[in-house]
């Protein structure tokens, strides 16, 4: 049996400095490079296939078949983009792997550079993490002054160019076609697909967008071949991963273990939840994936069981809300951020968005009108698969989830404000006094009219 | 004859690689009706073919599929592998399938929900203000609500409102609520035209399009962003609030403004032209036009307009009757006997310059005559005899789109030929298609073009094109500007011959095709027939029942110098601005010296105040006839106001033909077009090539400049009188130089330029690629004629002066500082 | 609808009024140096504009036409651009960015009390900047620290489990210059310096901080507490091994 928690990609998070060259060699760092170089490309590819990676970014998708798509033929250069945009709410795990060891994610682009046969590669990581940047951008240094990045790598005439692009304040380009517009100079909206940007992605070049989870697992598996991580998981979803426990529990963090840990051992392993309060409801997988009760606590976090709960493994983004936490206003503030960070070039995602939130407010003072909850989930199904993109079935998924399991709620928001029902600040953590601002909250109308 | 051929049926011997292999097919359903379609086909064209309605907004044929609006979703029961697709797909961006079932609104309800969710969207936020829009009536979010949404909106929010519409250029006006972002105008404006001078801004529920406030929208092209708004969100100064759609007549005609040959729909109420839109001919124009044959149509309206016949008595032109007008034209004419010139211009129907020809040769036994009101050379009237009159469709549009490399020479297409342009840059896009031009810089559109320059000081053309790799699958475009170039013609027809490379010339002027073609040259008869041949004579003998003048007659500038010499009497001018030649002054003083000036215009000019006789003559848009585009194509014009009365310049000379006593004329523009046709195309020898070297490259001494020069698509033309809007959005005039001439000068830094005595000063432009040791200014911008001004054009030699800021104010020389130049040896 | 605005004056674009700007040909040639990390230049949109905001506390008119310039696009694209990204500012933001994170879980947890909490105390709404300069205060969207909940970044570095008693100290501190340290992360400097780094120029600061706070350490920390482990790749149940015999 494997142990509970099996950290890897985290095991050298509590050294000292982990982020510097010498110190990820020390355990071993960029041994898996050099027996990557002296693997063909396909059989790197072959690897990482056979392990069955799943792509972390939340939808789970092969890594390694991802690899196999990116045409041989196509005389246009190959493109490495590393999604480290992590914006999803509730997700919280790229940015810590990336602070405390970027080598780790260094190594993997290096690796995977060579199985594809990128010559660039980037990284683009959302703006508004200044630290992160800085940890990356110092690792790229080194790793040129290695001799890992730049010509001739190694000696094994591998070439790679590595750039660390800071975003600048946009959800949607966690999405990976937005991603390259935004990486192109332009603004962050998604791209029609096909072509798919294996075929045609950065600058119309074949292009593989992976998460930084993803491919700063890559190296483990390359050094401990595909039985070891085979060797974790459930049936059908392989290996270690990341999960974050969030929310109203004692002690909230990141936990690396096996595919199909349970909420319930995550929340054991994090203390329990706060003293005196039981978990209400929660996400599997950040916002975008319909939220699951309790009820759902033992079961399995992998993609499978998730699926069959009609939810989401996601992000594995654990957001843990307990008994004093209003659905309504929960269900509002998500939508809010959607709102907030619709990208504006569909007409559901972007007008839907906008009456939704009209109608959740109205519904969190205590006025909502008769039908509101059938309009919320009539024009829920207007806009989920409706949409350009996923952005706006998350959207939709938090409002119909929460409707589903709390609909008394909601429909108490015809009389009562949420905020008599559940006195918001019994959810803060610090002792508080009610919000002035609750009567007439307005977190949308802030955030929208103004940047 | 006829000079249009199916081109379909490949009269145009295309290059045997591009015999295209036969269309693959793909059969599959849309509401269980079974069809075919090439590989590729988008499911919503598709649906086109069988009749199948779907709504749409932001889907146009000729953009880039965007999926934004999402209004056209269909339901796919069946993806072709047996497979129902989980949600609603986008029939806009979904590409047929073998054996894919799809589902319209028709029989899916679905697809019908959708639908209806998506109209009621895109209305949540939209002012209801249909009564007061340009759009209402035409509109088709209007006609979609109509169709799909409900009656009730289940609206109760407070709808985003924006300021009232805001002006994104002085032509075009943006309303901000009523956008519903389909993102046709920035697409339009980012892949079809360049210039992406609009573009979507903010996101979210903020989304809006907009400029940089300080870089208005002046595109060449911004009017077709009008055309192609689903809703009223973008309308133009001209046509704002002036009239509804209801009340309007269409009538589809041929832009009069270039000669790329443009569909024209235009709209008139009550005998006046409110607006023109783009017409729709995949051949030609596709859907598109310039702002300027968009909005250049009010210039008629002036009081400058000539009403009646205008005798000179004295000092004073009086008003006459015809008889008297044509009586007085004759007089003057006979007095002059046979030493008359005929002076076209560039803007007739064929069937007009058919009529001067005709009454050149018939009526006044003379082979004095021209189209040219511009530079022009005996080497072009070589080259056009040889390679242009009578040769029929030559290179098209559509070939155009199918060459691998194509090479201006003397030719900006953005300036000169827009729509030209426009099928260049849709190629470049689409097809990978190289452009090369041979020019002193590489200009707008010459980088919209993505062009390699082959760099050219004026009067280096002819050994820059030499040096151009040209082979079978080139095709060379040759600008009318190519004959103030010594030897570039002959260059031209000689590396063209040489390497099978095929050539097409493209003049500005709507009419220049068409009076090659009706034999308005001194030397050539109409259907390409060379004067010198004496079978051609014979055959416009056997048309026109008399005898046919053997001797070559004089160009526009022999005329002038003849005139000036004392040996021609008389002109009979059409039209013409005398500005519009190189050196007008010449042009002015000839007509002042004619002893008898027979004018047939509509405006006064120049001209009308040295004629002695003028014969009014109707606008273009009050009478019918036939362009021929530069491709040798017909193009229609149709009478789009009807008058009763109308005089064409056709009808006039034959008034007057028969008043000289010679053979009479055709009457009607349809008998004049018989007439002509019965030409048909010259199987004879064609003319011999022009041999004529080139010029060797001039010495630029320090403080000089080799000019170069054209006219901007929006400039001092006639035509646009009255056209403020349109004319706000022309480019600046400038000093274009290259960084080491303009030294340590800032841009906009006033630079005087002169020659002699003549001077003119404009704000300086540095441009990264300019040629060594030369110098652009533009040909004809408003206010600035360079032909007036500084007497030059291009591949004269300037001088150069830097106005320190002070001495901007008047007096330029004192504080004129030299300007460096290379100077070239 | 009480409170929802629904009439955005402002929007549009950036304040082509105010043309100040501290931008020289030095900053140019920066623009060209990012440009030259990428096979495109337009590429470089975002760091460069980054790069502006460092210099002149906003995307100036003057940044946003050298970088339309440099890049070779039109000044409506690079606007189209600078106002999809939140990160971007049109109007001069204060010495100090603080960001209060609202989005559903670290408002629940605590956020709106402490947006509201701060809104008070500095007497400025969002997106506004106080009197003196210091701080401009923002909502901010979900800053990937929800194991900290409730997050307040300042000039994008974090500030971890707050309440609003140290949000207070927090800013007081900013306001009056004492020394600042983010608690994953080093010591806080401006948000222009900031926006420096973002644009990818070093300020040797990487090695401060530490690799990650309590929440980040919490699963490593238990496991090797507990002995627990990933398994040995030696010790696999011996299957046959060719993936890794070369
Ligand atoms: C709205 C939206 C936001 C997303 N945000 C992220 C993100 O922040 N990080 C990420 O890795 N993937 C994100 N994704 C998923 C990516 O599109 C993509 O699937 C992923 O980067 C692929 O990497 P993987 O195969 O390694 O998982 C997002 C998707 C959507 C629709
Ligand atoms: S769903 Fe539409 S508007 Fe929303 S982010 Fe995706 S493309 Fe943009
Ligand atoms: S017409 Fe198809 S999405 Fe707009």
């Amino acid at each position: 049996m494997t142990d509970l928690l099996t950290p890897v990609l985290s095991a050298n998070w509590a050294d000292d400095r982990p982020w510097r060259i010498n110190n990820y060699e020390r355990r071993g760092g960029y041994d898996a490079l050099r027996k990557a170089l002296d693997m063909q490309p396909d059989d790197v590819i072959a690897l990482v296939k056979d392990a069955n990676l799943r792509g972390r970014g939340g939808a789970g998708f092969p890594t390694g078949m991802k690899w196999s798509f990116v045409p041989k033929d196509n005389p246009n250069p190959k493109y490495l983009v590393v999604n480290a945009d992590e914006s999803e709410p509730g997700t919280c795990k790229d940015i810590p792997l990336m602070m405390a060891s970027p080598h780790t994610l260094v190594e993997g682009i290096i690796i995977a550079s060579h199985a594809i046969g990128v010559s660039h590669a980037f990284i683009y990581v959302r703006g508004e993490v200044l630290h992160v940047a800085r940890r990356l951008q110092q690792a790229v240094r080194e790793a040129y002054s290695a001799g890992y990045l730049g010509r001739n790598i190694l000696g094994k005439g591998l070439d790679l160019e590595l750039t660390v692009h800071s975003g600048a304040g946009a959800y949607i380009c966690g999405e990976e076609t937005a991603l390259l517009d935004s990486l192109e100079g332009r603004r962050g909206q998604p791209r029609l697909r096909p072509p798919f940007p294996a075929v045609a992605g950065l600058y119309a070049s074949p292009t593989v967008v992976n998460n930084v989870e993803s491919i700063a697992s890559v190296p483990s598996i390359v050094a401990n071949g595909k039985e070891w991580f085979q060797s974790m998981g459930t049936e059908k979803s392989k290996g270690f991963t990341l999960y974050s426990l969030s929310g109203h529990v004692k002690k909230p963090g990141q936990f690396e273990a096996p595919m199909g840990i349970t909420l319930r051992e995550l929340i054991d392993l994090g203390g329990g939840m706060r003293d005196g309060h039981k978990l209400k409801f929660w996400t599997p997988g950040g916002s975008s994936t319909p939220l699951l009760t309790a009820e759902h606590m033992d079961m399995p976090l992998d993609y499978e069981a998730t699926a069959a709960a009609g939810s989401m493994l996601g992000t594995k983004a654990l957001q843990c809300f307990d008994e004093t936490t209003s659905v309504v206003r929960s269900t509002l503030r998500f939508v809010e951020f959607y709102k907030h960070e619709s990208c504006g070039k569909c007409t559901p995602c972007r007008e839907g968005t906008w009456w939704l939130v009209q109608i959740l407010m109205r519904i969190e003072r205590g006025e909502g009108v008769e039908g509101d909850i059938e309009k919320l989930l009539d024009l829920s199904e207007n806009i989920g698969g409706r949409s350009f993109c996923a952005l706006a079935d998350g959207a939709v998924a938090t409002v119909t989830s929460a409707i589903k399991h709390f609909r008394s709620e909601f429909e108490a928001g015809y009389t009562t404000p949420a905020w008599e029902l559940f006195p918001y600040e019994k959810s803060a953590l610090f002792e508080a006094k009610p919000l002035a601002a609750a009567s007439e909250h307005a977190g949308a109308q802030q955030k929208v009219g103004t940047h | 004859m006829t000079v249009e051929k199916d081109e379909k049926k490949g009269q145009t011997q295309p290059p045997a690689d591009q015999a295209r292999p036969p269309e693959e097919l793909v059969t599959f359903s849309i509401d269980d009706i079974e069809t075919s379609v090439p590989k590729g086909t988008l499911v919503i064209r598709a649906a086109e073919e069988l009749g199948i309605d779907i709504p749409r907004f932001c889907d146009h044929p000729l953009l880039d599929p965007a999926g934004a609006c999402r209004q056209c979703m269909v339901d796919v029961v069946d993806d072709g592998r047996g497979r129902q697709m989980p949600k609603p797909q986008t029939s806009c961006t979904l590409t047929a399938m073998p054996g894919m079932k799809v589902r319209t609104q028709y029989t899916s309800p679905v697809a019908e929900k959708a639908q209806r969710g998506m109209i009621e969207f895109l209305l949540i936020n939209h002012p209801l203000d249909c009564p007061i829009c340009d759009k209402g009536g035409e509109c088709p979010l209007q006609n979609q609500a109509m169709s799909t949404g409900d009656g009730e909106s289940r609206y109760e929010g407070e709808k985003r409102t924006y300021p009232k519409p805001i002006n994104i250029s002085s032509q075009v006006l943006l309303d901000r609520e009523r956008c519903i972002l389909c993102a046709r105008c920035t697409r339009f404006s980012e892949q079809i035209a360049g210039d992406p001078f609009i573009a979507l801004a903010e996101r979210g529920a903020l989304q809006q399009v907009a400029i940089y406030e300080k870089e208005p929208f002046e595109s060449y092209f911004s009017g077709n962003t009008i055309q192609i708004c689903p809703v009223g969100a973008l309308t133009s100064s001209a046509y704002r609030f002036r009239s509804r759609p209801f009340d309007l007549v269409s009538t589809h005609t041929t832009c009069e403004n270039c000669a790329s040959g443009c569909d024209l729909r235009v709209d008139h109420r009550r005998g006046t032209v409110m607006r023109r839109m783009a017409g729709n001919d995949p051949e030609v124009n596709e859907e598109w036009n310039c702002d300027r044959g968009r909005f250049g149509f009010v210039s008629g309206r002036g009081d400058d307009r000539i009403t009646t016949p205008l005798v000179r008595r004295g000092d004073e032109l009086l008003p006459a009757s015809w008889p008297e007008a044509i009586d007085a034209a004759v007089a003057g004419l006979q007095k002059a006997g046979k030493d008359v010139g005929v002076l076209t211009g560039g803007r007739l129907t064929v069937e007009d310059a058919y009529a001067y020809s005709r009454f050149a040769r018939v009526g006044l036994g003379t082979n004095n005559i021209d189209f040219r009101a511009r530079a022009h050379s005996a080497e072009e009237t070589d080259f056009l005899a040889n390679a242009v009159a009578g040769t029929g469709l030559g290179v098209t549009y559509a070939e155009l789109e199918r060459a691998k490399h194509v090479v201006l020479v003397g030719f900006e297409p953005e300036d000169e030929s827009p729509i030209v342009f426009l099928r260049l840059r849709k190629a470049m896009r689409k097809k990978g298609l190289k452009v090369t031009t041979i020019a002193p810089f590489l200009s707008r559109g010459s980088q919209k073009l993505n062009a390699t320059l082959v760099s050219a000081v004026p009067g280096g053309e002819p050994q820059a094109l030499a040096s151009v790799d040209l082979d079978g699958d080139t095709v060379v475009l040759v600008g009318e500007r190519a004959a103030e170039i010594p030897g570039l013609l002959t260059m031209v027809l000689d590396t063209t011959g040489r390497s099978g490379a095929r050539m097409a010339w493209i003049p500005r002027r709507a009419g220049e095709r068409g009076a090659v073609e009706a034999g308005c040259l001194p030397h050539l008869l109409p259907g390409g027939r060379p004067l010198s041949d004496p079978a051609a004579r014979v055959d416009a003998q056997a048309v026109w029942g008399a005898d046919v003048p053997a001797r070559v007659g004089l160009d526009a500038t022999g005329m002038f110098n003849a005139v000036l010499a004392g040996e021609l009497g008389a002109l009979v001018v059409a039209g013409v601005e005398p500005e519009d030649f190189p050196k007008p002054r010449i042009a002015l003083e000839a007509l002042e010296e004619a002893g008898f000036v027979l004018s047939l215009e509509a405006r006064e000019s120049s001209v009308t105040a040295r004629a002695d006789v003028v014969l009014p003559i109707s606008l273009l848009e009050e009478r019918s006839g036939t362009f021929i585009d530069w491709e040798g194509r017909e193009r229609p014009v149709h009478n789009v106001i009807p008058k009763k009365h109308v005089m064409t310049d056709g009808r006039a000379l034959a008034a007057l033909t028969d008043a000289l006593g010679a053979p009479a004329a055709p009457r009607t523009v349809s008998a004049a077009k018989a007439e002509f046709d019965e030409f048909g195309p010259w199987s004879g020898n064609r003319a011999a090539e022009p041999r004529v070297a080139g010029s060797t490259a001039i010495e630029v001494g320090p403080g000089e400049a080799v000019l170069s020069t054209w006219r901007d698509l929006l400039d001092d033309s006639r035509c646009l009188d009255g056209e403020d809007a349109l004319l706000g959005t022309a480019q600046r005039p400038v000093v274009a130089m290259g960084p080491t001439m303009a030294a340590d000068a800032p841009e906009g830094a006033l630079v005087e330029v002169s020659r002699g005595q003549r001077s003119v000063t404009l704000p300086l432009k540095i441009v990264e690629n300019m040629a060594s040791g030369c110098v652009w200014l533009p040909a004809h911008a408003r206010g600035h004629n360079l032909s007036t001004e500084l007497e030059a054009t291009a591949g004269d030699l300037v001088r150069l002066d830097m106005i320190e800021p002070e001495a901007s104010e008047g007096d330029g020389p004192e504080g004129a500082a030299s300007v460096s130049t290379e100077g070239t040896k | 609808m009480s409170g929802f605005k629904s009439y955005f004056e402002k929007s549009g674009g950036i304040d082509v009024a105010d043309d100040a700007t501290n931008l020289t040909d030095e900053h140019r040639e920066e623009i060209r140096q990012i440009a030259a990390r990428y096979p495109q230049k337009r590429s470089a949109l975002l760091p460069a504009l980054h790069l502006v905001q460092s210099v002149d506390g906003r995307v100036s008119p003057k940044g946003l036409e050298m970088c339309a310039e440099e890049l070779g696009i039109t000044t409506a694209e690079a606007n189209g651009v600078a106002t999809f990204y939140t990160m971007y500012k049109r109007k001069k933001a204060g010495k100090h960015h603080v960001g209060v994170c609202s989005t559903a879980l670290c408002a629940i947890m605590g956020g709106d009390h402490i947006f509201e909490t701060l809104s008070e105390h500095l007497g400025v709404g969002n997106d506004e900047t106080t009197e003196d300069g210091s701080v401009t205060l923002e909502r901010v969207e979900c800053n990937a620290g929800c194991d900290y909940a409730p997050v307040v970044m300042v000039n994008w570095e974090f500030f971890d489990n707050m309440t609003p008693d140290s949000a207070i100290r927090l800013v007081d501190d900013l306001a009056a210059g004492n020394p600042v340290t983010s608690t994953r992360g080093a010591e806080i400097t401006s948000w222009r310096e900031a926006e420096r780094v973002l644009a990818g120029f070093d300020d040797g600061r990487t090695d401060e901080g530490p690799a990650g706070g309590p929440a980040s350490l919490l699963g490593v920390e238990i496991a090797a507490e507990k002995g627990w482990k990933a398994p040995d790749p030696a010790a696999l149940p011996a299957n046959d091994t060719e993936g890794e015999s070369k």
